[in-house]
């Protein structure tokens, strides 16, 4: 495994608080541009394509799994 | 506007009055007489091969479409004795532009190294390519090219193909050794052989005009995204040969063809890019692409190159590009079987190398074409976010994808011999050979590319000398560098290409790509090799 899951901030509720900070203000819209503008750069800093690629699949899961709860809670 | 550029008669052939058991026999029928087909026709004639090539029209002509011919490309050409030629007519260029909205993103350059024959590209409209190849056709005398000569019938037999074609005059048949489908996306052999051909199509449609004018643009190619005379899409303009200027427009995908094309709506769009109408229109074509190849180039004994066996879209200049790069692949490969110097096997790795390099290319092709059109909000955000990004980074400016423009692919192929000893440069086995500038002994300059054409069309082993000759193998050409007969590397740069030390050999394959190498090579390890790039082992 490439990527790193271990907690890699000192603070880690600074950087959280970076993130969502720079989100507000913005309408779904603009927080949609700058999500997308922080990815690219992100992911050009990590410059490692498995890197990238085992944190789409960590993301990914994420959302799978959020789907299938909902299947099961309306069923 | 479009013309027919060269008009060719149909002759009556003797073949046409044999039949039953006096039926003609050939070793290699070319069915289609456009860039690639006539190209693979020159190679194999000039290899000693005798080639029918057939072709169903009887003129070149109809709009510029292929107008970008790559480095590559003209080396190949350079074999075939037309380099030259297209060059000198052709337009060159290695730098294009990328502009968004109103500014420019970067710029970028394709061939910033000096020594080397040719340019990065020529742009040449393909009817004068078409015609150039047909002029060096009739030097030949192997080569039999007979128009409106269309295929109707295809039986594939035990060891041959029997062929039934259709003229003014009636059918008459044909038998050949091996045919070489070169008749283009919408081939009737493919379909005569049974083969699928499926991929990926694109909704988006593109217009291409291509317009006389005087203008002062640079000879670049200039693509824009989002530019405030074609708002939310983009645009392409490239200069050709004879004030002809090629321009491409990404429309609505549920554009109406018939109107769109309409030069009265064409001239207003176009007089809004250009900044004034004075232009005279050449040649309107609206066109949607696909992405696809056949699941096997090769059937029995019918081969399929060019468009025929894949399609592209044309942002990156892969279409003629890559057709080219199969018939040099596949020529010197057939001729070796028909001389039964190789085993028919040998045309496997024909497949091989070139199906990887078109999968190759349509990914390329398929990533520009979903970044120019993105196919959905997100896809869109993303590419809003990169080109803004460009503006301030340089990781933004090589996000940005306006085509990518064909370079030679490396071919991971069993006809390679692997590497054993340490290299720090230079191309690798499966890769093709980059020129460097020489010296011959009386001074002139030669460039490799044309030491390499000179030895003949066989394996080359390029020696980078020691002082003392080393034992030449049996059958290759050589080209020595360096010693006290060879040419010299004045400028330092052949060395560097091919990260040589006293004694560094490669051993070239006919089209020019490295089969081998060595720091100091054994008559038995290059015999080996050669062995191994011959399909013998």
């Amino acid at each position: 495994m490439a990527l790193s899951t271990s907690s890699n901030f000192t603070k880690p509720d600074d950087a959280f608080r970076a993130v969502v900070e720079a989100h507000r203000g913005l309408n779904d819209e603009q927080s949609a541009d700058l999500d997308a503008a922080l990815v690219l750069i992100l992911a050009n800093h990590i410059g490692d394509l498995d890197v990238l690629r085992e944190a789409i699949d960590l993301a990914k899961r994420r959302m799978i799994d959020a789907g299938q709860q909902q299947t099961q809670q309306q069923q | 506007m479009a013309q027919a550029k060269t008009q060719f008669g149909y002759r009556r052939h003797p073949d046409q009055d044999h039949a039953g058991a006096n039926v003609a026999e050939y070793p290699v029928v070319v069915v289609g007489a456009g860039p690639v087909g006539l190209s693979l026709a020159i190679d194999l004639a000039q290899r000693g091969q005798g080639v029918v090539l057939l072709d169903d029209a009887d003129r070149i002509g109809e709009g510029s479409r292929a107008i970008c011919f790559s480095k590559r490309s003209l080396e190949f050409w350079d074999r075939l004795g037309v380099g030259q030629r297209m060059v000198d007519k052709g337009v060159v260029w290695s730098v294009g532009k990328i502009f968004h909205g109103n500014s420019q993103l970067y710029q970028f350059n394709l061939l910033p190294e000096q020594g080397h024959r040719r340019p990065a590209f020529i742009n040449l409209q393909q009817f004068y390519a078409e015609a150039y190849l047909v002029d060096r056709v009739e030097e030949l005398p192997a080569i039999d090219l007979r128009w409106r000569n269309k295929v109707v019938g295809l039986e594939q037999r035990n060891d041959d193909v029997a062929l039934t074609i259709a003229t003014p005059d009636g059918h008459y048949r044909l038998h050949a050794n091996f045919v070489v489908a070169c008749d283009g996306a919408r081939s009737s052999l493919r379909q005569m052989v049974g083969a699928e051909f499926v991929g990926q199509m694109f909704e988006d449609q593109f217009l291409i005009a291509d317009v006389r004018m005087a203008a002062e643009f640079p000879t670049e190619r200039w693509f824009w995204f989002d530019p405030p005379f074609h708002a939310g899409r983009s645009a392409l303009l490239h200069k050709q040969p004879d004030d002809i200027w090629r321009i491409d427009l990404q429309l609505n995908r549920y554009a109406d063809p018939a109107a769109e094309k309409l030069p009265e709506n064409v001239r207003p769009r176009l007089a809004r890019m250009l900044g004034h109408d004075k232009f005279d229109f050449e040649w309107i074509s609206l066109y949607k692409f696909q992405c696809r190849r056949m699941d096997r180039f090769i059937h029995g004994r019918v081969i399929f190159a060019g468009d025929a066996a894949h399609q592209v879209s044309p942002f990156g200049a892969r279409g003629a590009n890559s057709g080219l790069e199969d018939a040099e692949n596949l020529s010197w490969k057939l001729d070796r079987v028909l001389r039964r110097l190789s085993p028919q096997s040998l045309l496997e790795s024909y497949h091989a190398e070139r199906s990887a390099a078109a999968d190759e290319n349509i990914r390329e092709s398929t990533r520009s074409t979903d970044f120019m059109a993105p196919n959905s909000h997100q896809e869109a955000r993303l590419r809003k976010a990169v080109l803004s990004l460009a503006r301030e980074t340089e990781f933004g400016k090589r996000m940005v994808n306006a085509g990518r423009l064909s370079v030679p692919s490396v071919y991971e192929t069993p006809l390679s011999t692997a590497d054993g000893d340490a290299w720090a440069g230079g191309p690798r086995p499966g890769t093709s050979m980059p020129d460097a500038p020489l010296s011959a002994r009386l001074g002139d300059r030669v460039f490799l590319t044309e030491a390499f054409i000179r030895q003949g069309t066989g394996f080359t082993l390029l020696e980078f000398g020691n002082g003392a000759a080393t034992e030449a193998p049996k059958g290759p050409g050589v080209i020595r560098i360096g010693g006290e007969d060879g040419f010299r590397d004045t400028e330092g740069l052949a060395g560097a290409r091919y990260d040589a030390a006293p004694g560094t050999a490669y051993l070239l394959r006919p089209d020019g790509y490295v089969a081998a190498r060595f720091r100091h090579p054994t008559r038995a390890a290059v015999d080996a090799a050669l062995a191994r790039a011959s399909g013998l082992n």
